[in-house]
């Protein structure tokens, strides 16, 4: 790993085609930048996407990475990191990717802590196939799968994190470049599954959810004396559907990795070209 | 052959049926005679009825028969249930004591042992050996020396206490001490016992053990009947070799997990049956694009949907030949043997690093919860060879790279196979998706690149063909006439019947198939047979149709898979071509 590794040594040489104004932009450029900032290169990074225009991610940073099927990316980064724990992994998908065809996925993840970083471009809506609800889209947001709304309350995947024991709890908007940044840079430094919900605006297709009621609602956290190791505070910030917030929620300082839980620590791409040693042993179990 | 003895428990499930099976299976098998075992189960934890059935000789048995000599019957439905294989002179050990069995009437021409098992177990210290005062009682009948059953008790109670096993070896006596005194009749059996050294496992230890030999550091599952075993015999195993087993969400999650390791350099499997396999399949295209090695381990069973969870069937092969949108390459490998089960593992794992892509390596109920007997060199490991295909280092990497410095996973080379580089490989980052690619793995839909890369992953298969051995096992008489071809866990089965037909002056030759795909060329065989047969657990002959397929030329082709529709002026040209030169059908 060289001390010299600048942010755009993680970006491709394939232009993204996102929409000009894209919030997946800025939140992929913290990305470049927290891994860059945390002594990460590209040779011992993995990058998992998932499906969607946040699925795109994979092609447009330069690192290890698999495009994935939709729903699935935290299962394969899980893979990668049991395997590899001497690599860095991050997983990044969208709201539908994450909380509607892999919500189920999302809850295992978080349950087993493997040491990884989850970024989720969330724009309440559903863009790459051109404009339907998306499970955080809000009860009366019009599409057209939903003329008059989903009429359903939007998924708190916050609370959902909670719920499921998560120790590192985060939300971030893509167009305040630093804090986004510095937010997932504590997320790759947790100690366990780093969940980072970005605002991620879409431009194009959600005209609610834009980058000015961001910039209007949104409250730091860091500005707001609020502590991320209070379970309880965090509690009440995720259940507050009154504000936007952005900053650490909720960490939890006593995190044990999965690693550290399992004893799984080597580096399984090395093995012996023939049957280990001892693998007699397991015949002998038979008599 | 000398003859074979065929031996049953039975009760509810929950009566301890399968722990007491074992412990008698295992204690012929350490007396060196051949053991080979079956189950009748239900799905469901208590209640409903099971059996643990065990066929032995001093030859080597390889199949069950309909024929029942000794049956230990804890219920009245267990006689019932077996009354086919049941015949004149078998003996049935049971306790009529119980409730339940007081009326029960023993089949007339059969041989009725009532043995108070309760009430002796609870003499040599608890109600719960009644099943073991039975083996005692079956011991005394088949005339196997009691000694034998102390080192299975030993085995199974071993690790609880050295008072558990003292009283499980006094109830075992207690039941043939009764029988002796209480019967006194020859029953004309004589269990006798050899120096041979054997080890008894399943199908889905083979499979475990074989992936522990071959390098496999991961995997990650769902549990399911009858895969589960693979699961629970790795889990503890695996991490003794520096390996690791995660009990996944689903199998969409399982296969998915699987996936990353592999990504990461791992030899990884996952193992299922009939509904995971079809959950493993939206996962499966991009395991296959991807150019991921990938072990999936489907164990049979019967289905559609849920079908008889608990019940043998052949019927997945159609769908993990063709499962799955699209087109891509896969290896199905079909252990003919419990034996097989252990090397055809290891096979799998070697043909998935060097080809690149996900192999299907299927078993079936019945072999996964057989117990059979083998000579442990059987599985020796020094013979297990792991080849992990076209791998580069930090040195090797840069003959692959592109001219912008961009590594090459999916290059274009004469034989398919691509250059492979594992996470930290300096140099060697790249993309992997199960979108069309190019040779960087960057996202194309040019109609060149396409058919290119389409063509490579198929080149990959020739190159298979090529370069390894797909025969067939054979067998029976190599002349004769009538061929019969089978393939999976029919073969044990298809053994002893040659032997059975044989008496009856019927020659058959017998191919034993354990490649699906890639497989033999069987035609010169079938041309050469008068009679052909195809053997199979399913309704419609998937692998005959197969073989019917190989042996007949009928069409001439004409596909474009470059993305692009066929357009009007093409295809009269391509037509107007194909007839002139193309092949007459031939039916």
């Amino acid at each position: 790993m060289s001390s010299d590794v600048r942010f755009t040594d993680f970006k491709s040489d394939k232009q993204p085609t996102w929409c000009p104004g894209c919030g997946d932009f800025g939140t992929m450029n913290g990305m470049m930048k927290a891994l860059a900032e945390t002594g990460n290169d590209p040779d011992n990074t993995f990058v998992v996407a998932g499906i969607g225009c946040s699925g795109k991610i994979g092609t447009y940073m330069h690192s290890y990475a698999l495009h994935g099927v939709h729903g699935r990316a935290l299962p394969v980064g899980t893979g990668v990191k049991m395997a590899r724990p001497d690599i860095e992994v991050m997983v990044a998908g969208g709201d539908g990717d994450g909380y509607s065809i892999g919500a189920g996925h999302f809850v295992h993840a978080v349950r087993r802590n493997v040491d990884m970083t989850y970024v989720v471009m969330d724009n309440r809506i559903y863009g790459l196939t051109k404009g339907q609800a998306s499970p955080t889209s809000r009860e009366d947001f019009e599409t057209s799968t939903t003329p008059e709304g989903p009429k359903q309350p939007p998924v708190n995947p916050h609370a959902l994190a909670l719920a499921s024991g998560a120790t590192f709890i985060a939300q971030s908007f893509s167009s305040d470049a630093l804090r986004h940044q510095e937010i997932i840079q504590e997320a790759v430094e947790h100690d366990g599954f780093g969940f980072v919900n970005v605002y991620s605006p879409c431009v194009t297709f959600n005209d609610v959810d834009t980058y000015d009621y961001f910039r209007d609602s949104l409250v730091d956290l860091a500005e707001a004396d609020h502590d991320p190791t209070d379970y309880d505070a965090a509690k009440d910030v995720i259940l507050d559907s009154d504000k936007e917030y952005q900053g650490v929620i909720y960490q939890n300082e006593e995190s044990v990795p999965y690693h550290e839980q399992h004893g799984v620590d080597e580096d399984m791409s090395d093995i012996p070209d023939g049957a280990p040693e001892n693998a007699t042993d397991l015949v002998r179990e038979f008599y | 052959m000398a003859a074979d003895f065929n031996w049953a428990v039975g009760g509810e499930a929950g009566d301890g049926i399968d722990s007491t099976g074992k412990i008698f299976a295992q204690a012929l098998s350490r007396s060196g005679r051949h053991v080979f075992t079956s189950k009748d189960f239900a799905s469901r934890i208590r209640g409903g009825y099971t059996a643990y059935k065990v066929r032995t000789s001093v030859d080597k048995v390889q199949s069950v028969v309909d024929r029942l000599d000794v049956l230990i019957a804890l219920t009245p439905r267990t006689i019932e249930e077996n009354l086919e294989e049941l015949h004149e002179g078998s003996v049935i050990i049971y306790d009529g004591e119980r409730t339940t069995m007081q009326n029960v009437e023993i089949p007339e021409g059969m041989v009725g042992i009532d043995v108070p098992l309760k009430r002796l177990a609870e003499e040599a210290g608890g109600a719960i050996m009644r099943n073991v005062v039975a083996l005692g009682a079956a011991c005394e009948v088949a005339e196997f020396p009691i000694e034998n059953l102390d080192s299975a008790l030993e085995k199974r109670f071993g690790d609880k206490g050295q008072k558990l096993v003292d009283n499980n070896k006094e109830a075992a006596r207690a039941g043939q001490s009764y029988v002796a005194e209480e019967y006194d009749a020859d029953f004309e059996y004589d269990l006798e016992t050899t120096d041979e050294d054997y080890v008894l496992l399943n199908g889905d230890e083979a499979i475990g053990m074989g992936a522990i030999a071959a390098g496999c550091r991961f995997y990650s599952g769902y549990p399911i009947t009858p895969a589960t075993d693979v699961m629970t015999y790795l889990t503890g195993r695996l991490e003794r070799y520096g390996g690791h087993v995660v009990q996944a969400e689903d199998e969409l999650s399982a296969i998915n997990m699987a996936l990353g390791a592999a990504r990461g350099g791992a030899r990884a499997m996952t193992a299922t049956s009939g509904p995971g396999i079809d959950l493993m399949t939206e996962t499966f295209g991009l395991v296959a694009t991807s150019e991921t090695p990938l072990v999936i381990c489907n164990v049979m069973r019967s289905g559609p949907s849920t079908g008889m969870p608990t019940k043998q069937e052949q019927g997945d092969l159609n769908h993990m030949l063709y499962g799955g949108h699209g087109e891509v390459p896969r290896f199905v490998l079909a252990p003919t043997t419990v034996a097989e089960c252990f090397w055809k593992t290891v096979e799998a794992f070697n043909l998935a690093e060097k080809y690149q892509l996900p192999v299907y390596l299927t078993a079936d109920l019945s072999m996964a919860v057989t117990e059979q007997t083998f000579t442990p060199d059987t599985f020796d490991m020094d013979e297990v060879e792991v080849d992990r295909g076209f791998v580069v280092d930090d040195a090797s990497v840069e003959e692959h790279l592109s001219e912008s410095g961009g590594f090459k996973p999916h290059e274009l080379t004469d034989d398919g196979v691509s250059p492979r580089a594992f996470p930290g490989t300096v140099d060697g980052a790249h993309m992997s998706t199960g979108l069309e690619h190019d040779e960087q793995g960057r996202r194309t839909e040019d109609t060149e690149m396409r058919v290119e890369q389409v063509d490579k992953r198929n080149r990959k298969v020739e190159t298979a063909r090529e370069r390894e051995d797909w025969s067939p096992r054979e067998f029976g008489d190599a002349d004769a006439e009538n061929l019969v071809i089978t393939w999976g866990s029919n073969e044990g089965a298809l053994a002893e019947a040659l032997d059975l037909l044989e008496a009856e002056d019927v020659d058959i030759r017998v191919l034993s198939v354990p490649y699906v795909f890639p497989r033999p060329d069987l035609s010169e065989a079938v041309d050469a047979a008068e009679t052909v047969i195809v053997v199979e657990c399913n309704e419609t002959g998937q692998f005959a149709n197969l073989v019917e397929h190989d042996v007949l030329e009928r069409v001439d082709r004409i596909n474009k898979y470059d993305g692009v529709r066929f357009k009007a002026d093409e295809l009269a040209r391509e037509i107007g071509e194909t007839l002139e030169t193309g092949t007459e059908a031939t039916q």
